[in-house]
């Protein structure tokens, strides 16, 4: 006992010497080495080794110092495939943005209203987002089958002429991937909100209650505008998946029929691994990072540039 | 009745009333049941065929219970489907998706926590923007980075060679799935553990302190045994996400070594052969009961981990 006292005593001291302001903390900036390294190296590194490259003529091997210029993104934005996998994501993006907040609200405003079996209508709603996208995108697959799904069912009931085969129909392949995307993800969007409702003070309901204003009412012109913050987040989340949409495609449609439902996330995978020309992966992968920055820096702005004012 | 109400706006919660048929009520739990209806529809429908033969199958319709159930499919799935020239069925997909979960969930774990007792009671010059840095990194998408990093890990692998002697590979191997886990698994676990950290009384760490513990002693001593509840937290968010991956596992793992998900889309998507349906769906179901037992399991825990980071950041 006596010597573990000792050895206590002593350590203090000797760290209160501060040879070197570099060595103060030191086993605090040790144990950070993987943070570090992950934050400088692979975050900021890697992403600016990339964009670097995309400037250069890359193709089976990274080539630095063959610049090019621009000469990949004018290539990129004339292949047909990227632009048909950018109103991909566009019509894919908007409406799983617009449906996810109005399920999702509307799901978490009816649990919201003090129901019974709340709990086992959550588990309900919020199971498939622990499920992957690859199973999302077999299950869907094998629902929207046009023999044995959804439109051979109704059409054995006797309405002959009914079609509703979205994943060979190239015109709105996009919506049949976007029903298994809205199922596997409205439910997280839905805990979310709730959690934001569950926020609200009790009395602003009192108060609007007295004054005799309807339910709906309420919601609209009241809570929804106190939600603004987890709105906002509830949006970014969204967005930050939108764009990695990939795996969901790829076991649903693997991108068909055709090239109909390519999303750029694929687009970028298949020309780094596949087709071995680096420079439009590159190209391409920017361009994400690109679209990425256009939601995250107002939104960043909002959040921090708001709490500064406070 | 205007008793009821002056009672009802006073206490709110109060017992109210019983009215249990308003045609409020009825809309409430109508589209409840809908909504219901539409989420449970694909696990119903991947149950049932899977419980189906063939013959079945090809007479009836997705939405129909089996008449005979047979667990043959599910037998199948789990022993003899074939990709590409392996059968020897999802089996070999759920090891290796085992063995890639354990060391990716206890190294990536095992750092966040450090990260996040490091960022939140022992801060030193520039923490805190690295900590920034890495949470915006949480938004890149992943294809920005993942050429160099698959460029650094062959390289590393070689440098490891030159100086161990030994041929560790990193790049097509399991354990440099598990860096690449433990790197894009760090923003979201140190926020996690930095907020829990954060909540713990200052006087109880600067006691600690006082009495001569250092970095090591507090967090083994004190913080962990008090944040398990975050780590079981961790545990499931981690769990969940890397057996689900598909993107990471096909681009840093060979044919042998392919996680469930990548075996199930082969042997789902493949163009030869007659497709057996049923087959499909049980190996579906398989790849899909390990994070649905987790969440039936864990419960409101999932929802917790889930919502952690997302609220907040």
């Amino acid at each position: 006992m006596a010597v573990t006292d000792g050895a206590q005593v002593v350590s203090p001291r000797t760290t209160s010497k501060r040879p070197n302001r570099l060595f103060k903390n030191m086993t605090a900036k040790l144990a950070s080495i993987p943070m570090i390294f992950t934050a400088l190296v692979v975050f900021i590194g890697c992403t600016i080794w990339t964009i670097y490259h995309s400037f250069t003529k890359s193709k089976l091997l990274p080539a630095p110092d063959k610049w090019v210029g621009l000469d990949q993104y004018e290539r990129l934005w004339s292949t047909r495939r990227w632009l048909v996998s950018i109103e991909n994501l566009a019509i894919y993006g908007i409406c799983s943005l617009v449906l996810s907040l109005v399920i999702g609200f509307t799901l978490a405003a009816l649990l919201d209203r003090k129901i019974r079996g709340e709990g086992v209508f959550r588990t309900i709603f919020l199971y498939p987002f622990a499920l992957s996208f690859i199973v999302t995108g077999l299950v869907w697959q094998w629902i929207l089958n046009p023999q044995f799904g959804i439109q051979g069912v109704i059409q054995k009931w006797g309405w002959e002429g009914f079609t509703f085969d979205p994943l060979n129909n190239a015109d709105i392949v996009i919506y049949g991937i976007l029903i298994a995307g809205i199922w596997q993800g409205s439910g997280f969007i839905m805990v979310i909100l709730l959690a934001g409702l569950r926020g609200i003070d009790e009395d602003i309901w009192k108060a609007s209650r007295v004054e005799g204003i309807p339910v709906w009412k309420t919601y609209i012109f009241i809570i929804i505008p106190m939600m603004r913050p987890i709105f906002v987040t509830a949006l970014v989340l969204i967005a930050a998946g939108i764009i990695k949409v990939y795996d969901l495609v790829v076991a649903q449609t693997s991108g068909g029929p055709g090239i109909a439902s390519e999303v750029p996330a694929k687009y970028v995978i298949e020309k780094m691994f596949q087709a071995q020309n680096l420079g439009q992966g590159f190209a391409a992968s920017t361009m994400m990072l690109l679209s990425v920055l256009v939601v995250l820096i107002p939104w960043a702005y909002l959040e921090f540039g708001g709490k500064r004012r406070d | 009745m205007t008793d009821a109400t002056v009672n009802a706006t006073a206490t709110p919660r109060g017992k109210k009333p019983r009215k249990r048929l308003t045609p409020t009520n009825i809309m409430l739990y109508g589209t409840l049941f809908v909504a219901s209806v539409y989420y449970l529809l694909p696990l119903y429908v991947m149950v049932v065929t899977s419980l189906k033969g063939m013959p079945e199958i090809r007479l009836g319709n997705v939405f129909a219970p089996p008449v005979e159930i047979t667990f043959e499919p599910w037998v199948k799935a789990w022993a003899e489907a074939c990709t590409g020239i392996n059968c020897d069925g999802l089996s070999r997909g759920f090891w290796n998706s085992v063995q890639i979960l354990v060391p990716s969930v206890v190294i990536s774990i095992a750092i966040a926590s450090v990260n996040g007792y490091a960022l939140s009671l022992w801060k030193f010059k520039g923490s805190e923007v690295f900590f920034t840095i890495l949470i915006f990194g949480a938004f890149i998408p992943y294809q920005v980075m993942i050429y160099p990093i698959v460029i650094l890990l062959r390289e590393s692998g070689d440098i490891l060679y030159a100086i161990t002697g030994t041929k560790i590979r990193l790049m097509g191997s399991i354990w440099g799935l598990v860096i690449v886990h433990t790197i894009f698994g760090m923003p979201i676990l140190t926020l996690l553990f930095r907020n829990y950290f954060a909540s713990v009384p200052e006087e109880l760490f600067k006691a600690a302190r006082v009495d001569g513990a250092g970095f090591w002693q507090i967090y083994f001593q004190i913080m962990l045994p008090m944040a398990l509840p975050i780590f079981v937290v961790a545990i499931i968010l981690q769990v969940t996400g890397i057996w689900n991956d598909f993107l990471f596992g096909v681009i840093f793992t060979k044919p042998d070594t392919y996680p469930m998900t990548v075996q199930l889309n082969n042997i789902v998507n493949s163009v030869q052969g007659v497709k057996e349906y049923n087959v499909n769906m049980a190996a579906t179901m398989l790849t899909g009961l390990v994070p649905l037992i987790i969440y039936f399991a864990s419960g409101k825990l999932f929802v917790r981990g889930i919502a952690a980071g997302a609220v907040k950041g």
